[in-house]
């Protein structure tokens, strides 16, 4: 069980899906144009898919 | 925590116009890690950039910044540095922008060694013109204006970087986020001319015309070719063929130019 909550700012997100093939563990999938939070209870907060968003789209909040 | 970008992104300008999956994008949160790595304040920071689709970036970070014209970046930057000196100036900009118009401008900023950082994104094309092959087109690939392959041998960004005489040059890749700020950050703190070459993807008019199915196939591409030095050291020259070399290539001290500049300035008024 992880305390990190992910953010997905729609808005920005362009759907490359970068965040969600590089995910250690699968969290995030796409659903058509937009990615979204699929497990939230596997997220490990290693912090990838922030890090790799392009589009600032992403924010992974760990206590 | 997540990372604080907000504090050095202009607001309201996002989201920006990089296709889906550009790197630069990536490239961009790097450079601003960077900024917080050196501690540099906005009112002392200088980003400049000339025409491209790279060159768009300093349009959305709250510093001074710079859009200049097509392949002037270096010679625009060279006048803030030379203005001045206290102010810490970044270049950035494609590799159509500053290694084919620019390249004069280039070559002649790595020669005169002044204290300034160049973060050069190669993604292998002239990205906003429409796809037109740039020096860093690989040979055999195809651009809009190269439908039948390019024939022509690439420019390898760094040796040219380091035959001008730059005396810090490190390249890395779009997939390697954390050794962009990393090198992006000791680059600002070389005083002297660093060269970053970040190799990039270009789905939009590279990857497309190019067999990449997806941005993802570009990044594994980016991911499985890149090679740091100390590895690449071990391996023989058949293993290398095709690697990308990541890391610092090159590091020299040698005297800069604004202080150069600054005795011949000293020296005419009779000190």
């Amino acid at each position: 069980m992880s305390s990190a909550k992910i953010e997905v700012i729609e808005k920005y997100c362009k759907g490359c899906a970068i965040c969600a093939e590089f995910c250690p563990t699968q969290v995030l999938e796409m659903d058509a144009f937009v990615v979204k939070v699929a497990k939230p209870e596997a997220c490990i907060a290693c912090m990838q898919c922030e890090l790799r968003c392009p589009d600032f789209a992403i924010k992974v909040h760990k206590d | 925590m997540s990372y604080d970008y907000d504090k050095w992104l202009r607001p309201g300008k996002l989201p920006h116009i990089w296709c889906p999956g550009c790197g630069h994008g990536i490239v961009m949160k790097g450079l601003i890690r960077a900024l917080d790595i050196c501690g540099l304040e906005k009112k002392n920071t200088a980003i400049v950039s000339g025409i491209g689709c790279a060159s768009r970036l300093p349009g959305y970070i709250d510093a001074n910044t710079l859009h200049t014209a097509h392949g002037r970046a270096a010679a625009f930057a060279t006048g803030v540095k030379m203005a001045k000196p206290e102010m810490t100036v970044i270049c950035c900009g494609g590799d159509g922008d500053g290694t084919a118009i620019g390249g004069n401008h280039f070559i002649h900023a790595c020669r005169r060694n002044i204290d300034m950082t160049y973060v050069l994104m190669n993604n292998h094309i002239y990205g906003m013109t429409g796809g037109q092959f740039s020096p860093c087109t690989p040979t055999g690939a195809k651009a809009s204006t190269t439908p039948y392959g390019n024939p022509d041998p690439i420019f390898d960004i760094s040796k040219l970087a380091i035959g001008a005489g730059a005396t810090f040059v490190a390249r890395t890749t779009a997939f390697h986020a954390t050794q962009i700020d990393k090198l992006i950050a000791e680059g600002i703190k070389h005083k002297g001319m660093a060269i970053i070459e970040v190799v990039d993807d270009c789905p939009t008019t590279y990857g497309r015309r190019n067999k990449f199915r997806s941005v993802i196939d570009m990044m594994k591409v980016l991911k499985e070719t890149a090679v740091p030095v100390a590895a690449a050291a071990k391996m023989t020259a058949d293993q290398l063929e095709g690697k990308i070399l990541t890391g610092v290539l090159y590091k020299e001290d040698k005297p800069e130019y604004c202080e150069q500049y600054a005795k011949v300035i000293a020296k005419a008024q009779g000190a």
